[in-house]
């Protein structure tokens, strides 16, 4: 449709934008209605793709907002000085952790090699704009079952985006998870985490202060893809998404590497009073967002901004979602230091407005004005709706369903292989072999074991990181299902070592506009804030992605915690894998198990086909003695391994610490359930250890200290993995054979003739 | 012994080179920028890992024309020490200081992961701290990493000795299990005829700590201080 823009010097003669136009970028009549309330006037068409884009749920949070103020960290945010890229998580030594994780589900879905390999460079622009050298990337993916070609494709080209972006940028991505379910298989889930480091003296903030200082455009050109790309982000996958092609943005990590050298030393010039990166909404958000955060305004012209395509409109270059670029706010008189910065790196830096002290955003086409916004009304004043919930009607299947009924396994060894042998079980080093996790030199505890740990130079301490979800526990009850991913994230931490510190969440529904969704969503939420408040991890940043759904389904709720822990001694750190024969394997609990902790397990899933029931119960209180004992154990140097049970209950659990130490154990178990709940159960709050024998009085003065229990199961040594159940063999496997059905399983399933589409 | 680690825009083990040499090493150590015309005088030239300048083309080969190499170009023909890890390999081998070239790995994917290596020439300026046949544990990282070059060179590497590492399985057997990338005769690592200059796609830079897994990287910059003292 061709629109021209209204050609006075002012904008006060503007026409009505037709309803077709505005509705077509995702505004309603209300919301239109009220831009025009806001500008006293109808916009141009310039001002109402601005506000069309930054009204998007994707920015403006228009439904999630309301919800999300049970943070406590966001609602003081939101209520002072305004949000930032990132948080920061304070680790001592004037040192600071910032970090992120973000969503880039439609596009992945889409375009998978481009769509994840920009949610990497998205998230790293998040952290170095903050002042941050970007230290870790994890990543949280989700996707159908693979034996559907379509998913290989989009699994295989999702890992080698992040490969390609990461790999050229030279930060390690050291962790995270890949979960495979049907309820992806329309709508994958690609969420990137990155972490960084900063001087807390030093941090960058996204705020354009002091009238007249310059506004600088730094980066890439502009171009016209991702044009509406958030807007996109705020609706359902369709099969007309597949034409949406163009609104992804193409990667160039190697611009990407220049921006995080050149910016990092350009902040070092001193002269930059903010700076904000050019994501979602592109120009629009930056500039509105920094004067709005700034309580000041803003001129630009966007004849400044470079091009590398001729003829774009105004609306084009406000909208544009090209990636790599960044919008600094610049002390007057000393922009040529600024520049030359950037120039060093073969990066340009053009001033493109001035800030100034009226609250509005205003945009030039050379002479003409093209669009006079209140900074404020497009970045903080989106409308924000109180959406209906309801229980969805789902839960009463669910909970309906008969364990009783369900027959006893005849066969242990197959049970334990066909769980080792699941895509979500099996070991993902198809996946981080792909990555490089070690560039940096400071990976002491590298992908695979319960989280990923960096020592953090100059200092004696290492922090460990980790991202997790279990999205069925999160269907079945959203609201303890978020619960748990909060304390099976700690449990991972303290497995390591590591007391958390700090919570990142981003979190991926269905479409809120349906209550049965947003019940998902405000419950998985509750959950979410009750269990940072409990654990002492702040939430510092976050992301919300809705719209996940496609005509057949709905996503599984799935609120993604990426946490942050701190180890006083990187070198006492601690890992899963069994260490020495005749080590003794001790089961530490926060409390005795529930006699039912069968309800969303993988075993129900794999072996009976069934996702139902209830999740385990999480006592909080438990969890974290427990934690604080192994963290105490670990610190002490009593422990040689340590691994908690989650997916497949404890015969995955000791299964994954024999694979992964090459060695096996004899283990006897007493149990007053069924022998299938007793190994394959996922009751919550438990961690198996392996400690030299001199060490038990020790550890059993811990145990006492942290009121938890702890239960004897046996021996490490040999080269097979049993287990017996009350006197008799459950499971008797070499160790060799269970790690080639875990350690392979997935490039086998890869592998097969069809990978490509 | 003074080192130098060579910045290109797209350089991501710089700092790791710099690191190890400097911290695990105790030798004197500076960055050279891509645009430098002098080495600093610099007794031995690092090329790091990386990306040089994005490589979108071919690995390297835009690298070899920047201002740096040619004098890493004179500093190699006057007999001084250069060494390319990784991209830096790469980039050896496009400048013409290294015969062969490094293409995609077998498997079309990157790989990240420890490696066994087998030394075997241990007559080198890289190598005279190993004894003939040691497995060393050294991780790769790297998409381009399949050494290939034409038979005669090959016959001629072999023959004069010039490969210095080897991957190989855990018992120090080079055969194709042990191979990560199809690298011809199993080659991870190489010298130049008179043996100044040496280029290696395992990163020995990353293995200089027991921390990070491994210390038998120190091995390779090791022997060459103690070639230099002799």
């Amino acid at each position: 449709m061709a629109i021209t823009e209204p050609g006075s010097k002012t904008i006060e003669r503007t026409m009505p934008i037709s309803p077709e136009i505005y509705r077509e970028m995702g505004l309603t009549d209300e919301e239109y209605g009220k831009v025009v309330e806001v500008l006293g006037r109808h916009p141009s068409y310039t001002e109402v793709g601005m506000y069309a884009v930054m009204w998007s749920e994707h920015c403006g949070y228009k439904y999630s907002r309301p919800v999300l103020r049970l943070f406590k960290k966001y609602r003081e945010a939101l209520d002072g000085a305004g949000l930032e890229n990132a948080g920061v998580i304070d680790i001592g030594d004037g040192q600071g952790i910032v970090m992120k994780m973000e969503t880039h589900n439609h596009p992945s879905a889409v375009e998978p090699f481009q769509g994840a390999a920009t949610g990497v460079g998205g998230i790293l622009r998040d952290i170095f704009t903050m002042g941050a050298r970007p230290i870790a990337c994890l990543n949280s993916l989700r996707f159908g079952e693979l034996d559907d070609p379509h998913t290989r494709y989009l699994f295989e080209n999702v890992v080698s985006g992040i490969a390609f972006y990461g790999n050229c940028v030279g930060v390690p991505t050291i962790g995270g998870e890949v979960v495979f379910e049907d309820c992806y298989a329309g709508n994958c889930i690609v969420s990137a985490m990155s972490a960084g480091i900063v001087n807390t003296d030093e941090i960058a903030l996204a705020c354009a202060k002091g009238t007249g200082n310059s506004v600088m455009y730094v980066g890439s050109r502009t171009g016209r893809d991702g044009i509406h790309g958030a807007t996109f982000a705020s609706v359902e996958l369709t099969e007309e998404s597949e034409s949406r092609r163009s609104n992804v943005q193409v990667g160039d990590p190697f611009q990407e590497k220049l921006l995080i050298e050149a910016t990092l030393e350009a902040l070092k010039t001193g002269f930059i009073v903010g700076i904000q990166d050019m994501g979602a909404a592109g120009i629009t958000c930056g500039t509105c967002e920094t004067a709005a955060k700034g309580d000041s305004g803003m001129e630009v012209d966007v004849l400044k901004v470079p091009r590398r395509e001729q003829g774009m409109t105004p609306y084009e270059v406000m909208l544009s979602e090209s990636q790599e670029r960044m919008l600094a706010i610049v002390e007057k008189g000393r922009e040529p230091e600024v520049e030359a910065v950037f120039r060093k790196w073969g990066l340009q830096a053009v001033v493109i407005g001035h800030v100034t002290d009226d609250g509005l955003v205003r945009v030039f086409e050379g002479d003409e004005i093209v669009a006079e916004i209140p900074a404020k009304s497009l970045a903080d004043e989106a409308p924000t709706y109180y959406l209906e919930t309801e229980e969805p009607d789902y839960l009463i299947d669910a909970r309906a369903f008969d364990f009783a009924k369900l027959p006893e396994p005849g066969d242990y060894n197959e049970v334990l292989s066909k769980l080792l042998d699941a895509s979500t079980i099996a070991s993902k080093e198809w996946v981080y072999r792909q990555y490089d996790h070690m560039v940096q030199t400071n990976t002491v505890i590298m992908p695979g074991s319960d989280a990923a740990a960096l020592r953090i130079r100059g200092t004696k301490k290492a922090i460990a990181l980790v991202a997790d979800c279990n999205g069925r526990y999160c269907y079945l009850d959203p609201f303890v299902g978020a619960q748990i991913a909060v304390a099976e994230s700690a449990r991972n931490l303290a497995c390591t070592g590591a007391r958390p510190m700090g919570v990142t969440d981003c979190v991926s529904f269905g479409n809120p506009e349906k209550p049965q969704i947003f019940w998902q969503f405000r419950r998985a939420i509750e959950g979410l804030s009750e269990a940072c408040e409990f654990f002492g991890t702040p939430v510092i940043s976050g992301n919300v992605s809705f719209y996940n759904e496609t005509p057949e389904t709905a996503i599984y709720p799935t609120p993604v915690i990426g946490m942050l822990g701190l180890i006083d001694d990187a070198e006492k750190h601690c890992t899963m894998d069994f260490k020495a024969a005749g080590d003794t394997v001790v089961m530490l609990s926060g409390r005795k198990a529930e006699e039912n902790v069968l309800g969303g397990s993988e075993y129900l899933k794999v072996i009976h086909g069934a996702v139902a029931g209830a999740p385990p119960v999480i006592d909080m209180a438990a969890e974290k003695r427990l934690d604080s004992c192994v963290i105490e154990a670990i610190g002490a140097g009593l422990v040689n391994s340590a691994h908690d049970c989650s997916d497949g209950g404890l015969a995955v659990a000791l299964a994954e610490s024999c694979i992964s130490g090459k060695i096996g154990a004899d283990i006897a178990i007493a149990s007053d359930v069924a022998a299938s709940v007793a190994l394959f159960g996922e009751a919550q709050s438990r961690i198996v250890v392996s400690l030299a024998e001199a060490n038990i009085p020790e550890l059993a003065k811990l145990v006492y200290k942290h009121g938890i229990i702890c239960e004897r199961l046996g021996k490490v040594g040999g080269d097979a993995l049993r287990v017996a159940v009350n006197g008799s063999v459950a499971i008797d496997h070499s160790v060799e054979t269970i790690a080639d059905t875990w350690k392979n399983s997935i490039a086998r399933k890869m592998e097969g003739p069809e990978s490509r589409e | 012994m003074k080192f130098g680690v060579v910045v290109f825009p797209g350089s991501n083990c710089d700092q790791d080179a710099y690191c190890a040499i400097r911290d695990v090493l105790g030798q004197p150590v500076e960055y050279i920028w891509h645009q430098d015309k002098d080495l600093h005088g610099v007794d031995c030239v690092i090329l790091p890992g990386g990306f040089s300048y994005g490589d979108y083309l071919r690995t390297g080969a835009i690298a070899r024309f920047s201002p740096v190499m040619e004098a890493v170009q004179k500093h190699a023909a006057d007999g001084g020490y250069v060494i390319g890890i990784c991209n830096g390999f790469q980039v050896l081998c496009e400048a013409h200081l290294l015969p062969g070239a490094l293409v995609t790995n077998n498997g079309l994917k990157f790989i990240c992961e420890y490696v066994d290596l087998k030394v075997e020439n241990t007559k080198t300026p890289w190598t005279n701290q190993c004894k003939s046949g040691d497995v060393l544990s050294i991780p790769i990282a790297h998409h381009g990493g399949r050494y290939v070059c034409d038979a005669d060179v090959l016959a001629d590497l072999e023959a004069s000795g010039q490969v210095i590492l080897r991957y190989c399985d855990a018992a120090g057997d080079a055969n194709e299990a042990g191979n990560p990338n199809g690298s011809l005769n199993n080659i991870a690592g190489i010298v130049n005829k008179a043996g100044n200059v040496a280029g290696m796609m395992p990163h020995p830079e990353r293995a200089v700590e027991d921390c990070l897994g491994s210390t038998d990287g120190i091995a390779i910059f090791r022997s060459l201080l103690e070639w230099t003292k002799r």
